[in-house]
């Protein structure tokens, strides 16, 4: 029954979206979901030397039903699979995902049995982070970044109509084995 | 005896020079160098052949205090479910370490004598780990036991049980050292043996459904191939690997 | 009225009508994304372990919720009790042994159903 998603697109549209995108990117709580190397990365964000504070989001919250971002921190395995989709799942919307470091993002080094490949395989993710892990200040760039992107996220009819044309624009492009790039 | 050495390392971790003790035993032979079998190999290394040697039985005397343990657990084995040349099938002697072989229906009685007799209370157990030998027929599992004796001034031995690959019990010492309760777990999920006595052998590290047991010399990697822009690489254990 | 309480009164009314706006307006003005995790009990990931009333509340805290009112019910009439029990004389103190007694009954049906063992 929400509101925002009956009003025209327009200029209360656009407002609405741009008080919305304020109010949600100075506002997010991070959820913990440190689970190796790139997990001390992220303490030491919390640290005062990176400090994460200085958005707010030092308030790492160990329970799901107060958190926003779901910075996954770390390898995961195939036993922790489904307790990160749990946790995913019992986050209130909206959400987001920052997947920190290799192995968050494509399973990293570990190119095995025990490692699941990327943590898209289990939840959708906003923002990819590479790195080894990655520094706290490319962190806080993947946190700035994010912060951009909840500004400019459309909402309601705006939502609908950029899901569709984002799409479309999948289905028309190149698929990754027929990219050449350099090899061509 | 230790061997008079002119270098400044310590005695007990250079090999025994030749003669002095038993040669290793080539236990098999690896081929080749490169272990890539697409594309020409002009090294010329395609052809070696390294033999794997594994240290023999040690003689006597072993050096350091390994004498003593011995003679205490032989000893400490009188008169018990078995006698020290029943339980005890080799010792080895290797780089500073003794590792002692168990039969393993005699396991828990060696176990409950390291730790119980006052000159040897091996009275910590750092772990128990698997290892696979699959062209070892008959004893292809080996587990492994890490002793630590805190109270007798920090002395570590080593002992290492087999069994067969189509029986493969061993049983558990879980009664005499309940710290390796886990260990044993993670023994069972990654290779199979099984741990007669334990309480609840199930998997630890793996899901609780998971087929097979990962470390084992036979199960693959399971990795995927890896998608560039324009190009795919394969798997870590299908490229071409230079060991 | 020139009371020294009235702005008070106003930031009590603004605070109580901030609440009240915010907890009836947001469930009309915000979407619906139901989710069956989002329902269950938080247990660290797992599924929750099933208990009745919706699942979210343990069971065994009826028994604390029990010993609480036992002592505090009782603690609060044997505080009046000890100040002037002097000169109350016998009859108090009988009336007040079998108060005790009483409550005792209810302690020792906590004790038995195991409410003093936190497991």
């Amino acid at each position: 029954m929400g509101i925002e998603e009956k009003v025209p697109a327009g200029f209360l549209l656009t407002t609405v979206e741009y008080l919305a995108g304020y109010m949600r990117m100075h506002s997010v709580w991070p959820a913990t979901f440190g689970l190796a190397c790139c997990a001390i990365e992220m303490m030491a964000v919390g640290t005062p030397d990176y400090d994460i504070s200085r958005f707010g989001m030092e308030r790492f919250s160990a329970t799901p039903r107060q958190a926003d971002l779901m910075i996954v921190a770390g390898r995961v395995s195939q036993k922790m699979a489904p307790i990160l989709r749990q946790v995913y799942d019992q986050m209130p919307e909206p959400k987001w995902v920052i997947s920190m470091g290799v192995c968050a993002s494509s399973g990293g080094m570990f190119n095995n049995y025990a490692i699941v490949q990327g943590v898209d395989h289990i939840v959708p993710v906003d923002i990819y982070l590479p790195g080894c892990p990655p520094r706290p200040e490319m962190l806080l760039h993947a946190i700035i970044a994010l912060h951009e992107q909840i500004q400019n996220t459309p909402v309601g009819v705006n939502r609908v109509a950029a899901a569709r044309a984002a799409e479309a624009a999948a289905m028309a492009a190149t698929p990754t084995h027929q990219m050449k790039g350099l090899l061509a | 005896m230790t061997p008079t050495v002119t270098s400044e390392e310590e005695p007990e971790n250079l090999p025994a020079p030749p003669g002095t003790s038993p040669e290793p035993v080539v236990m098999g032979a690896r081929q080749g160098m490169f272990g890539a079998s697409d594309g020409g190999d002009t090294s010329g290394y395609g052809g070696l052949v390294a033999p794997v040697l594994f240290p023999a039985a040690a003689v006597r005397p072993y050096g350091g205090y390994y004498d003593e343990i011995a003679d205490h657990l032989e000893r400490a084995l009188v008169g018990g479910s078995a006698s020290y040349s029943q339980a005890v099938e080799r010792v080895v002697v290797d780089r500073g370490e003794m590792t002692i072989f168990v039969a393993r229906k005699h396991l828990v009685a060696v176990a409950r004598a390291l730790r119980d007799d006052p000159s040897l209370r091996f009275d910590m157990c750092t772990g128990v780990s698997g290892v696979h030998y699959p062209h070892d027929a008959g004893r292809e599992l080996h587990a492994v036991y890490h002793l630590l004796s805190i109270t007798n001034g920090g002395r570590r031995i080593r002992l290492e049980v087999s069994c067969p690959d189509d029986d493969r019990h061993i049983p558990s010492v879980v009664g005499v050292y309940p710290a390796g309760d886990w260990h044993e777990r993670e023994t069972w999920d990654m290779f199979g043996i099984q741990f007669d006595g334990h309480p609840a052998l199930t998997r630890i590290l793996m899901p609780d459904d998971w087929p097979g047991h990962p470390q084992r010399k036979d199960y693959p990697l399971g990795g995927i191939p890896v998608e560039y822009k324009g190009a795919t690489i394969p798997p870590p254990d299908q490229r071409r690997n230079y060991s | 009225m020139t009371n020294q309480y009235v702005p008070l009164m106003f930031f009590a009314a603004i605070g109580l009508g901030f609440a009240a706006f915010s907890d009836f307006v947001s469930p009309f003005a915000g979407p619906k994304r139901y989710n069956r995790a989002k329902s269950d009990a938080y247990e660290c990931g797992i599924e929750p372990s099933p208990r009745a009333l919706g699942g979210k509340v343990p069971v065994k805290y009826y028994l604390t919720a029990m010993i609480f009112i036992i002592f505090d019910i009782e603690s609060v009439f044997l505080y009046p009790f000890a100040v002037a029990f002097t000169k109350l004389g016998v009859f108090a103190l009988v009336e007040m042994v079998l108060f005790i007694v009483t409550v005792f009954v209810a302690y020792a049906y906590v004790w038995r159903r195991g409410g003093l063992e936190w497991d």
